[in-house]
């Protein structure tokens, strides 16, 4: 591998090596932090890949998991099982992207105009919906017990506690998360190995490159790119249940906050690969982890104020966004329904 | 051919059954017949052409037989058997291959990649990768294929991603093999080397059909030859018996002059050239120099051929002599208009000054720079001189003067249907290029920037354009002319240049000189010499043979 394609791990790994340096403690508790902060943004942004590598461009990632996020947080409430609430996750979120797929495969319509309806459409519904159910404003009530995914403590985790650098790593890090965690972890060598050493994943990066060329061979465009956007609905299924069944105890509002931007933007910045996909989510949630444990990061000459803290994954959204790190090239029929030529 | 099938009249005595028989096709868009009760019968082991102006149903008729349309009534027999081609992959399986005009690559697969998709052996790569790269030896060794299989497809050349293209039909096994319009994008050599392998093909008892607007092409490779026009088969005869210029009429429906008649340039020897350019270079928006340094001279009444194949840099000469370099470009060196120096870049260069300068600017790509396609044709024929006195009432333009003005130009081009109130876009490849001609050469410029004035055009309209080029000439004018196809260079140029690699490899005088020597200075060879002339094929990319087994 090229020096330019992992830079985003040398950056990620510099500063997780800098922040352990200057307070140990901390950087334990707070990159343990990121990583579950990273889980919805690795899930989302491993969806997305699916879809555009199919050359089906997907803004709607946020509508998905606010809408995989509710549905999930109420039949989690309703059923007492976080798993059940895991499947209604993954249902409201495969229903949005079949919309989607009609609107822009099917019906040869605009992808980002189905993607901006389709946000639009999670906003409002799931605060509908959840008012006239449960009429607490358009939350749900807070999950107990099993209605959420409890962290799994490894064995060994406890005896191993103690032992210098390996310890902290092992039982602070690796053990004690959530299924879903080491679910969207393992998803990263899958998605890479079905993607570079599957048929299905030779087909799928075709027809997001050059659609008739896969046609031409006899194979289905419409049957790959629905398969690409059902894979991206049960990834973004599986962030959004995360969200309000591990990360936190219940949907709120609006509570996915732009999350599926972000995972767009790490999407680019990761140039469409898994593993750099792994790294730039992990980037996003490590600022994000540092800004919920320093609010005001006190630089011994200036305070930066807690605000800025909290923009700053915004900030590296935007700076991404506008082109900074250099040429990403996203697949080349990206956006484009496939029309049969004569 | 032996000669006992020849005296017998045609292999209608032999009992082998053809490799492809049509049968009364007939599909039809809408209200346009595009292919009217279509027979044809293509035997075994030959190279059928299949010749026909724009739009006469040549692509149709292949759609039909690669299963992208269903025919509205007609049989197609492959191998002496009904068969009914609902898709592609009905055809792959009864041994049909297709080369697209645009190659149906993945650009940024590897070769072996291309040539697995969709005949994948299962649900993992690796067993059908090794596989192919067996197979793509053999072929390379049997049929002079070579290409690297492990070559990424955009570090290609035009002509090697062709032979992937074949080496995709013949890994799945086709017979038959249907090529449209193959070699517009290659050099001569590489078009010879094509024919080679055609040829080679074709004797180890492949069937190929060859779609073509080139005469020359038909005539050098092909054993029978099929004549379409306006979605009918007029003819098919044996290539032997027939000639360029039977061919052309019945094309066309009548009489046509292919060759260019012409007096000799009459330049204003002594006078300074209209136009001048001195060492100019570009650099596009990646770094890469695209322009090395050019140096042209233009006199009044000379026609001036820049000969190449595309994607050498006469785009770039032609865009920035039209006022309008490539966006992100740095341009420098030195223009002369008349004596004038002309701006090279920012503020006012743009092409109004270049119109105002006396350059009239035929584009490349009349529907992208030459038309605007969803205006009306009137709006069109006043494009780029809608501030002249004559279309504008004060601040307002007078469409009625621009319409008059429309309609009598359509009238003197012949441009049909003769309707100024219907869009570019309706009508057909001739007349919109019949327009953007009407509109540039009856402003009388000093100087035509031509850029591939018959790309896609019929026949009978080249022969209407050529004329008009000549007329300009021999009223005094100068003109540069870009053109891929050579025989256009050779016909019209009064001198010929050639470019390659954004270099000026040399000039020459079109009566000197043949396109076998063109060629090689097209390839960027410049001793033509000392060099056979069918040595002008670029370097091989690695032979398969000396590759490795597995890529390190």
């Amino acid at each position: 591998m090229k020096l330019k394609d992992s830079l985003i791990a040398l950056i990620v790994l510099a500063i997780c090596l800098i922040w352990a340096f200057v307070d140990g403690n901390a950087a334990s508790q707070g990159i343990g932090s990121a990583m579950r902060l990273m889980t919805p943004l690795l899930l989302a942004c491993l969806a997305g890949l699916y879809s555009e590598r199919a050359g089906v461009f997907d803004i709607g990632l946020e509508g998905k998991m606010l809408m995989a996020a509710f549905s999930a947080a109420s039949v989690a409430y309703l059923t007492g099982s976080a798993w059940l609430g895991l499947l209604a996750g993954i249902g409201g979120s495969l229903a949005l992207s079949l919309v989607h797929g009609l609107a822009s495969i099917t019906f040869r319509g605009n992808q980002l105009i189905a993607g901006v309806a389709i946000n639009f459409l999670a906003s409002g519904l799931t605060v509908l919906v959840g008012q006239n159910a449960f009429g607490l404003g358009g939350r749900t009530p807070a999950l107990t017990g099993a209605g959420r995914f409890q962290p799994i403590n490894l064995p060994f985790a406890e005896t191993l506690r103690d032992v210098p650098v390996i310890g902290p790593i092992y039982s602070g890090l690796i053990s004690g998360n959530t299924i879903l965690v080491y679910v969207a972890l393992l998803m990263v060598p899958v998605t890479w190995w079905v993607l570079f050493r599957t048929r299905f994943g030779l087909r799928l990066r075709a027809v997001g490159e050059n659609p008739a060329s896969v046609d031409t061979a006899g194979v289905s465009v419409t049957r790959l790119r629905y398969a690409a956007v059902a894979i991206c609905g049960i990834l973004c299924g599986i962030a959004g249940a995360y969200l309000a069944t591990g990360l936190s105890a219940g949907f709120v509002k609006e509570m996915t906050a732009g999350r599926g931007f972000i995972a767009l933007a790490a999407l680019i910045f990761a140039k469409w690969r898994p593993w750099q996909a792994l790294f730039a989510t992990f980037l996003f949630g490590l600022l994000e982890a540092i800004a919920n444990l320093y609010p005001n990061l006190d630089l011994g000459i200036i305070t930066i104020p807690s605000m800025f803290m909290n923009a700053l994954p915004y900030i590296l959204t935007v700076i991404i966004l506008a082109g900074f790190v250099g040429r990403a090239v996203p697949p080349r029929a990206g956006g484009e329904p496939y029309v049969k030529e004569r | 051919m032996t000669a006992a099938s020849d005296m017998m009249g045609g292999r209608s005595a032999t009992t082998a059954p053809a490799a492809i028989e049509l049968r009364g096709i007939s599909k039809a868009f809408g209200p346009v017949q595009a292919n009217r009760n279509i027979n044809l019968n293509v035997p075994k082991g030959t190279i059928h052409g299949i010749i026909g102006e724009n739009g006469a149903g040549k692509s149709t008729l292949m759609s039909i037989l690669y299963g992208f349309y269903k025919p509205d009534s007609g049989q197609v027999l492959v191998n002496g058997q009904p068969i009914s081609i609902a898709d592609s992959q009905t055809a792959i399986r009864a041994g049909i291959g297709m080369v697209f005009q645009h190659f149906k690559l993945v650009q940024n697969f590897t070769v072996l990649e291309n040539i697995i998709l969709g005949v994948e052996d299962g649900a993992l790569l690796r067993p059908s990768l090794s596989k192919a790269r067996g197979v793509l030896k053999q072929l390379a060794a049997e049929y002079q294929l070579n290409v690297d299989p492990d070559e990424v497809i955009e570090n290609l050349s035009v002509g090697h991603q062709q032979r992937v293209e074949i080496l995709k039909a013949l890994y799945r096994q086709a017979d038959i093999l249907i090529l449209d319009e193959p070699t517009g994008v290659l050099t001569p050599a590489e078009a010879d080397h094509l024919f080679r392998i055609l040829e080679g093909l074709r004797d180890e008892g492949k069937t190929i059909i060859l779609i073509t607007h080139k005469l020359r092409e038909i005539m050098d490779i092909t054993d029978d030859v099929s004549v379409m026009r306006r979605g009918e088969m007029v003819a098919s005869v044996k290539t032997s018996e027939t000639s360029p210029e039977h061919l052309a009429e019945l094309m066309v429906g009548r009489k046509v002059l292919l060759n260019v008649e012409k007096t000799p340039a009459a330049p204003a020897a002594p006078a300074a050239p209209v136009l001048e350019v001195r060492n100019l270079t570009m650099t596009d928006d990646e770094g890469v120099q695209r322009l090395r340094g050019i140096d042209l001279d233009i006199r009044a009444g000379e026609i001036l051929g820049i000969a190449g194949v595309s994607g050498n840099g006469q785009t770039m000469l032609l865009e920035i002599l039209g006022g309008y370099p490539p966006k992100g470009s740095k341009v420098a060196g030195e223009i002369r208009m008349n004596g004038q120096p002309l701006p090279i870049g920012g503020r006012g260069c743009d092409a109004a000054q270049r119109r105002r300068a006396g350059i009239g600017h035929i584009p490349e790509d009349r529907q992208v720079e030459g038309l605007i396609m969803d205006f009306a044709a009137w709006e069109n024929v006043a494009f780029g001189y809608q501030d002249a006195p004559e279309f504008t009432k004060g601040m307002l333009m007078d469409n009625a003067a621009i319409k008059a003005d429309a309609e009598a130009k359509m009238e003197r081009f012949d441009v049909r249907p003769r309707n100024a109130n219907l869009a570019a876009r309706n009508f057909s490849g001739g007349n919109q290029q019949k327009i953007v001609v009407a509109r540039e050469i009856e402003r009388n410029p000093d100087l035509l920037l031509i850029g591939q004035p018959t790309r896609g055009v019929d026949i009978g309209a080249i022969e209407f354009i050529h004329k008009r080029i000549i007329e300009l000439r021999d009223a005094g004018k100068a003109i540069l002319l870009v053109s891929v196809e050579l025989d256009e260079i050779l016909a019209l140029s009064d001198r010929i240049t050639v470019m390659f690699d954004g270099r000026i490899m040399g000039e020459r005088l079109p009566e000197n000189t043949t396109t076998g020597e063109l060629g090689l200075l097209m390839a960027g060879v410049t001793d033509t010499a000392h060099t056979p002339d069918d040595a002008g094929i670029p370097p091989e990319s690695a032979h398969v043979e000396t590759l490795p087994q597995e890529p390190a």
